[in-house]
């Protein structure tokens, strides 16, 4: 178990350094040129203003010596200043995150609860008018483009029946909650202002449920697949031989047993939420990572980029090796492989 | 009156072609769907009722009407002929993402799985690297880095897209190359090239073409949000994804955003339906689920 444990926080750690070589060298390889995207036609005509720009942000030392720079910066937790806001990359995320992370969670929650409960039942129910009713939600989630259900949403509830409100995350007009943890819901918690705890909570309904849609058509298909597989196990037949009662066939003995491979979906679904955060975040404008990295990317930010596409890396190694370790207290076997 | 022994017909009981219909029926509705697009691409310019570039700002923002089937757009430019061009992008960088990474994915997962050792290592950790980033960041940082335009979009969706081929590609062979028609192969003098290429590859191929098959409805979709996030397409090129963008806001012109977005959704369910199908086909165990 130690060694396993060691392996994988060693394997981790390799992988977050070779991240970093990997966005260091898109950024600083491509053809984009950030001097000539940043400072517009009338400058860049000037070389005098071209030059100038690159020595201040370095962009005339030898490419090894701007990756050390750049390590040594991630390091310490500097990753340079965004040349769109002129403000240290981290503060931007650090203000953009907390937005992101409740849209994600509540949207990862959403399809967590919903799609796990549907998986079982159309799996127990097989052929069943609810298989058929899991098996169209899932696949118009996985079909659907995030950007387009995004814009139908706010169109049919928002624009015609007028019963969701707006983009955004609290009305314009608003009393924000003072800023503890920058998810709105728990400030709102916390300072007792259930007025805006309301409305915030009304702005979250069509966001995370559009982001909620892809996950949920994966982990009913899923969770319905893997119950099959376990429900049809000798284990099922014999717990069926000795008279035990049908739920707790289904939920003590095969659920249990179909839920690995739905974790390890489960863990890159959350994952991948943040990316759908982009799409979703762009067209609800939720001031959050996904809209700041739309803008950055578009703005050939490349400070801004790399941070974000180095945190996001981190992240989809963290959940990737707490996913390995949630096998090892599920399924004891995978450590011995 | 007799009983008369009228010869019945045994041949296909109906109960079995019922459920071949009822198994496969999706399959074949989406492959309609495809085909549809695909003769859509093709008589883009034939059938077309107008220029899908033509600007015509007195006729801006109409609703449907018999002139403008499915309405015009912030420019006056025709949905309908805009939705109808969108197609060829769509289909070509579908097909070219996956077809090119398909291929390399799995020559070099092959590669892997039959070397073994160091070779499979180095490229196995390759594999790891990229697949340690989400799909649609990264290509959109290389998108972003190479510049706006189709081509650079689409060499970005390639860097990303071809380690999960090598992954598949290498555990299938590694399946494959310990049965006994390798050694025999080996045993007649065959060459490794011969033997990887022409023997095991193609036993091996069941599984990778069920993944191409729901992978381009996946790849057509993220090639979309790209262009929605303005990295795809240079405008005034018709995009659907690019469309979607351009209507993103006009909610009360619903119809600028609504029907490209329709086109994706039924070009993607197309080749998942027959994803599906070629899966349930290929895969009697899963037949029954």
């Amino acid at each position: 178990m130690l060694r396993y444990l060691t392996n994988r926080v060693v394997t981790a750690f390799v992988m977050v350094l070779l991240a970093t070589l990997v966005i260091f060298l898109i950024a600083n390889t491509a053809p984009g040129d950030p001097a000539l995207a940043q400072l517009g036609d009338l400058a860049a005509s000037n070389p005098e203003y071209v030059k100038a720009f690159r020595a201040k942000w370095g962009l005339d030392l030898p490419l090894w010596e701007r990756y050390w720079i750049f390590l040594k910066g991630v390091a310490h937790g500097d990753f340079g200043i965004s040349i769109m806001s002129q403000r240290p990359v981290l503060d931007d995320i650090r203000d953009f995150a907390p937005a992101t992370i409740e849209l994600a969670t509540i949207a990862f929650l959403l399809s967590i609860l919903i799609g796990i409960p549907l998986g079982i039942l159309a799996a127990v129910k097989r052929d069943s008018w609810i298989d058929h009713v899991a098996r169209f939600v899932s696949l118009i989630g996985v079909s659907a483009p995030t950007f387009w259900l995004a814009f139908i949403m706010l169109a049919v509830f928002y624009g015609w029946l007028e019963i969701a409100p707006g983009p955004g995350r609290v009305d314009p007009i608003a009393l924000l909650p003072p800023k503890v943890t920058g998810m709105l819901l728990i400030d709102c918690i916390l300072a007792g202002d259930w007025e805006t705890l309301r409305d915030a909570a009304a702005h979250l309904v069509l966001p995370a449920t559009v982001l909620a849609a892809a996950t949920l058509g994966l982990i009913t298909r899923t969770t319905r697949a893997s119950m099959l597989e376990s429900l049809s196990q000798d284990y099922v037949r014999v717990a069926r031989a000795k008279g035990l009662p049908e739920w707790r066939i289904v939920l003590g003995h095969a659920l249990r047993n179909a839920l690995i491979p739905v974790v390890t979906l489960g863990g890159l679904a959350y994952a991948n939420l943040l990316t759908g955060a982009v799409m979703t975040e762009t067209v609800f404008s939720w001031p959050g990572l996904g809209r700041y990295t739309f803008r950055s990317a578009v703005a050939v930010d490349f400070p801004a980029i790399m941070a974000i596409t180095f945190i996001v890396a981190v992240v989809y190694i963290a959940i990737n090796f707490l996913v390995d370790m949630s096998y090892a207290f599920l399924d004891p076997r995978a450590v011995k492989r | 009156m007799t009983a008369v022994a009228l010869p019945q017909e045994v041949a296909a009981p109906a109960s079995s072609r019922r459920r071949w219909l009822r198994r496969y029926a999706l399959a074949v509705a989406g492959g309609v769907v495809i085909l549809f697009w695909f003769a859509v691409a093709l008589l883009a310019p034939v059938i077309s009722p107008f220029n899908p570039e033509f600007v015509d700002i007195a006729s801006r923002l109409q609703p449907p009407s018999y002139a403008h089937w499915l309405g015009t757009d912030a420019l006056g430019r025709d949905v309908l002929s805009r939705v109808l061009y969108g197609s060829r992008i769509s289909l070509i960088a579908g097909f070219s993402v996956v077809v090119i990474s398909a291929v390399f994915g799995t020559v070099l997962g092959a590669i892997a799985a039959y070397a073994r050792g160091r070779v499979e290592d180095l490229l196995m950790r390759l594999t790891d690297l990229v697949l340690c980033f989400p799909p649609i960041i990264l290509a959109m940082a290389i998108a972003a880095a190479l510049g706006i335009g189709t081509t650079n979009t689409i060499i970005a969706m390639l860097i990303v897209w071809w380690p999960k081929y090598a992954r598949l590609a290498r555990s299938l062979v590694l399946v494959q190359r310990s049965q006994e028609y390798v050694e025999a192969a080996h045993v007649l003098g065959f060459g490794h090239a011969h033997i990887l290429f022409r023997h095991v590859v193609p036993n091996a191929i069941g599984p990778l073409i069920v993944m191409v098959t729901l992978d381009l409805g996946n790849a057509i979709l993220v090639f979309a949000g790209l262009s929605f996030l303005g990295l795809g397409v240079v405008p005034p090129t018709p995009e659907w994804g690019a469309m979607v963008a351009e209507g993103r806001e006009l909610v009360q012109q619903w119809w600028v955003a609504t029907f490209p977005g329709i086109a994706i959704l039924s070009v993607v369910m197309g080749f998942n339906f027959v994803g599906d199908g070629i899966r349930d086909w290929l895969d009697p165990h899963a037949r029954r689920r």
